[in-house]
């Protein structure tokens, strides 16, 4: 598939295959890291700030929840595109919209990761 | 060429007054809270890493964290601030679901209207008992 030059596909079909599948694939990383997480906090035991920050200080859990964030800002990114494409027909007030979705999401993964190499 | 001048037909966008006289099957209600849900997850992400960074930075910083819910913040009482947890705990449960039931229907195409319709009451039914279920814990029922 062409993205560019002039035999650039624009349309037609196969154009959202790719926006398909990173939402699939970002979805079953999201999924995993929901269960791997949710294991570790029904484990025995009261969860206080000890046992909680024990969760995100070893070096795999960092690296698992990092890869979570980049794939949540991806699949965030494609569903917002889809809510304005389809409610939004302006196309200055619609592109607004869309720089302001990646300046959110960049925004919030950029503080997330902070927080997760902070400790 | 007759045909040409023929008037085509012109669809329109429904309109947000006709959505309401809709009655929509439950694959399209599910379908309609995906999105829904997908845009308050978008909404309150800043809620989402706040949590996250209050609960993990200190433990001083937890304390925080943990009397927000009882004693609120600023303006904000305390069971505002749950009610939002509530929003964000439904919208999680009703995406992930959902989402979940999307990928099982793309890997065992299982696409017929019998199926489409029973895992989207399934869908419904479990999102709105586990919110129930952990909204009942986070106001302190149980």
């Amino acid at each position: 598939m062409s993205t560019f030059g002039s035999k650039r596909i624009v349309v037609g079909a196969h154009y959202g295959l790719r926006d398909w599948l990173a939402q699939r694939v970002t979805a079953v990383l999201m999924a995993l890291f929901t269960i791997v997480l949710l294991i570790q906090v029904l484990m025995p035991g009261e969860l206080g700030y000890d046992r909680w920050a024990a969760i995100f200080s070893t070096q795999w859990m960092k690296l698992l929840t990092f890869v979570t964030i980049l794939a949540l800002a991806y699949h965030a990114w494609v569903g917002m595109r889809d809510i304005w494409m389809d409610y939004v027909k302006p196309v200055g007030v619609r592109l607004t919209l869309q720089v302001f979705t990646i300046v959110w999401l960049v925004g919030c993964a950029g503080w997330a990761i902070q927080v997760l190499w902070r400790l | 060429m007759t045909d040409s001048v023929k008037k085509r037909p012109v669809y329109t966008n429904i309109h947000v007054t006709q959505i309401v006289s809709y009655r929509l099957p439950p694959a399209g209600i599910v379908s309609i809270l995906h999105r829904i849900s997908g845009f308050v997850l978008f909404a309150l992400l800043p809620f989402v890493i706040w949590m996250l960074d209050s609960s993990l930075t200190t433990e001083i910083s937890f304390e925080g964290f943990t009397n927000v819910f009882v004693a609120g913040v600023g303006a904000i009482p305390g069971w505002f601030v749950k009610l939002v947890t509530l929003g964000l705990i439904w919208a999680y449960l009703a995406h992930f679901i959902a989402g979940v039931r999307h990928l099982w229907m793309d890997a065992t195409h299982s696409v017929s209207k019998a199926q489409g319709h029973n895992s989207a009451l399934v869908t419904l039914v479990l999102s709105t008992l586990l919110t129930l279920l952990l909204g009942a814990k986070l106001f302190g029922l149980y």
